[in-house]
């Protein structure tokens, strides 16, 4: 503890009382624990443990081969369904829980709201680290699936950090939208499971965007995870994989924007949680 | 000496719409605001702290006291960042750590060690001073061999002694603390107060707020008394001592309708309570043996409505020995005919109070099968004065809390 005796802090009405990105990272320990806290608790009292972050992905992985691939009969790039199919779970799968988590995590952490101060950004944050572990763990899984079809990646995998990051700047962003509109109103935890739910047909995931038709394609990138799912298969299919790129410009910048307007409310709102909750 | 906390004319306001009062904000009823009807009446003003000044010094242990509904919760959790202020400022020199609750993020899913690094972090310590203390945290709390166990499976004692333990060992220049010494069984309590004490002895500064005014007594240099989201006094122990105890007892009935510190579903609240004297007078000073009354006005919150609620008054010593819990419930008059009417009162009358001289408060409480639906801490101060219990002109020694109706014989016919 130390600290510059001269070191006096004013609290005044609407006033911030540090950085805010410098509190934050102050208090990054906090991020931590309650991502390890979360990680833990997640396969406590569970027979399977982890092996559900594995079980999850390949069922559904199975499913949409069968039911996309088989029996409606959709394209595949020339890669084996299942693969093309797996390469939009990973950023699906971790989009969908990170952004229900996050959505919750206030309210699941009310009590905490109400009796300690640490910036409150850290709590929908920290449901990222928890979903990157099972993100990695279900990649591992795709390399062993890629091994069993004898595919060979392209060399773009390389790029896979980034469209994981803009996975990550998009469940983080409309986890923070919602986790701020929930705080208030109670409504929006039952648009977390709707937006989930829809969203799994709604995005490329059980097929690949080329089977959209050119004059809605624009239209349909609108979707945020249509950029993510679409550079997941980009860097991984290789060659067989034509990407619209204006498509996917306008689905990044939306993402980056929505993003900062999320972040921005949440601050704004962030004082009066305590009172409200 | 140097201030280490100075508060200069803090202000705190909370706007209540009417529809809070319900349990969920909901969107519909948002838009519906917006669009349809501008209802500004709806929403009341409530100032929970207004023109609050006060300087503490580096080192000095302060005391806040006041009545429930006084804003001293309130007054803490802007001081720990917790909530924003309204207007005033606040200039704090050192960092602060506040323990509004013992145990903060505990999980019952994580064993004793992970909730020590948990908590601990929350409370704001670094990996590194929770190793440091790690041994020292697991032997005040007396839970070695429970380490490895998960918090679920530790009885309600054990948790809240880990929780102390941990937070007992933060080392900030100020110390936050609100009513946490109540937990626990006697023997800690004793261990907890000595660690406070200990605190203060480093030359930390603490602010602490409690019920028991032994521990008030023992621990603060000087105390700040509120009154209503006021500020009355900031002296010397004793003295704002017996201002508080004095000042208590001056209201002859208490309007509950506005107080927050409340728990419960909401759907029964009390709006006012009193008690009334063996002539029919509300009055916040009765007499040992007198025929009383304790009242409590309630209305329903919502349409629905209610069968069979279970009303309590729970009669405590202002030094917080609970005396006895009065119920319709356990006295066997139960409300259960037909619905209770929107508004009304309920009146327990006991034809002889068997309480002795001393100062008392009773907590109100109502449920519904299954649920708590309002519950007030503190709702009510009055004082017992020596009367003629046993009608018999001898009055009893006042130094006993309880009074007995009695028969006494001199039996000698088998000896």
């Amino acid at each position: 503890m130390n600290r510059i005796d001269d070191n006096i802090e004013v609290l005044e009405p609407g006033k911030r009382f540090s950085s805010y990105w410098g509190e934050l990272w102050q208090y990054r320990e906090l991020f931590y624990f309650l991502s390890w806290r979360d990680f833990l608790v997640r396969y406590k009292q569970t027979v399977l443990g982890v092996a559900w972050s594995v079980i999850r992905p390949i069922l559904t992985m199975i499913v949409f081969t069968v039911v996309f691939g088989k029996l409606a009969k959709f394209p595949s790039e020339g890669v084996p369904y299942a693969i093309m199919v797996y390469c939009a779970l990973l950023p699906w799968q971790f989009f969908a829980t990170t952004f229900s988590e996050a959505g919750n995590s206030l309210l699941a952490n009310a009590r905490m709201l109400t009796k300690i101060y640490f910036p409150r950004l850290i709590i929908p944050a920290s449901s990222l680290l928890v979903n990157l572990i099972d993100f990695f763990i279900s990649f591992v899984i795709l390399l062993g699936l890629m091994a069993y079809y004898q595919f060979m990646p392209s060399w773009k995998i390389v790029f896979i950090p980034v469209f994981l990051f803009m996975a990550m700047i998009t469940s983080l962003g409309a986890g923070v939208l919602i986790v701020t509109l929930n705080v208030k109103y109670r409504d929006f935890r039952y648009v977390v499971p709707f937006v989930v739910q829809l969203g799994l047909y709604v995005s490329p995931v059980g097929f690949s965007s080329n089977i959209i038709p050119g004059k809605w394609q624009f239209l349909y990138s609108l979707n945020p995870m249509v950029g993510v799912i679409d550079g997941f298969r980009w860097s991984i299919l290789g060659e067989g994989y034509t990407m619209n790129w204006a498509a996917f410009s306008l689905s990044a910048a939306l993402t980056v924007l929505f993003f900062f307007i999320s972040v921005t409310y949440f601050k704004r709102m962030e004082k009066s949680f305590a009172d409200i909750i | 000496m140097s201030v280490a906390v100075d508060v200069q004319g803090l202000g705190k306001k909370y706007l209540i719409s009417k529809s809070d009062k319900q349990q969920y904000n909901t969107f519909r009823d948002r838009i519906y605001q917006l669009f349809i009807k501008k209802d500004s009446n709806s929403v009341e003003e409530f100032w929970a702290l207004k023109d609050i000044s006060f300087k503490v010094k580096k080192g000095e242990r302060v005391g806040i006291i006041g009545r429930n509904g006084a804003g001293k919760s309130t007054l803490l959790k802007i001081l720990s960042k917790i909530t924003d202020l309204t207007e005033g400022r606040i200039e704090i020199k050192g960092k602060v750590a506040s323990l509004l609750e013992v145990g903060t993020g505990f999980h019952p899913e994580l064993t004793g060690r992970e909730n020590i690094y948990l908590n601990g972090s929350i409370l704001g310590m670094s990996r590194d001073e929770i190793n440091a203390k790690m041994e020292e945290i697991i032997s005040f709390a007396e839970i070695e061999k429970f380490l490895d166990v998960p918090v679920k499976r530790y009885s309600s004692g054990m948790t809240v002694r880990l929780a102390f333990s941990v937070a007992a060992h933060l080392e900030p220049e100020i110390l936050v603390v609100d009513e946490v010494l109540a937990v626990g069984d006697a023997a800690f309590q004793k261990k907890c107060l000595g660690k406070m004490e200990d605190v203060a002895q480093k030359g930390r500064t603490v602010l602490f707020v409690s019920h028991q005014m032994e521990a008030i007594d023992k621990l603060c240099d000087s105390c700040v008394l509120l009154e209503n989201g006021k500020f009355v006094m900031h002296d010397e122990t004793s003295k704002v001592i017996d201002a508080y105890l004095s000042a208590s007892k001056k209201y002859s009935e208490v309007d509950l309708s506005c107080i927050k510190s409340r728990h419960g579903e909401g759907r029964i609240r009390f709006t006012k309570t009193w008690i009334e004297n063996g002539r029919g007078e509300k009055t916040p000073i009765v007499k040992s043996g007198d025929s009383i009354k304790i009242v409590a006005e309630y209305e329903l919150v919502g349409a629905e409505p209610i069968a069979n609620p279970a009303f309590a008054f729970a009669v405590n010593t202002i030094r917080n020995v609970a005396i006895t819990d009065l119920s319709n419930f356990t006295a066997g008059d139960e409300f259960d005919e037909h619905e209770i009417p929107n508004k009304g009162k309920v009146v327990c009358e006991i034809p002889s109070l068997t309480l002795n001289t001393g100062s008392y408060y009773f907590n109100v409480l109502v449920r519904t099968p299954g649920a708590v639906e309002d519950w007030i801490t503190e709702a009510f101060y009055f004082d017992v004065e020596a009367g003629d219990f046993f009608k018999s002109g001898n009055l009893p020694d006042t130094a006993r809390l309880i009074l007995m109706n009695q028969d006494w014989k001199l039996d000698f016919r088998d000896q």
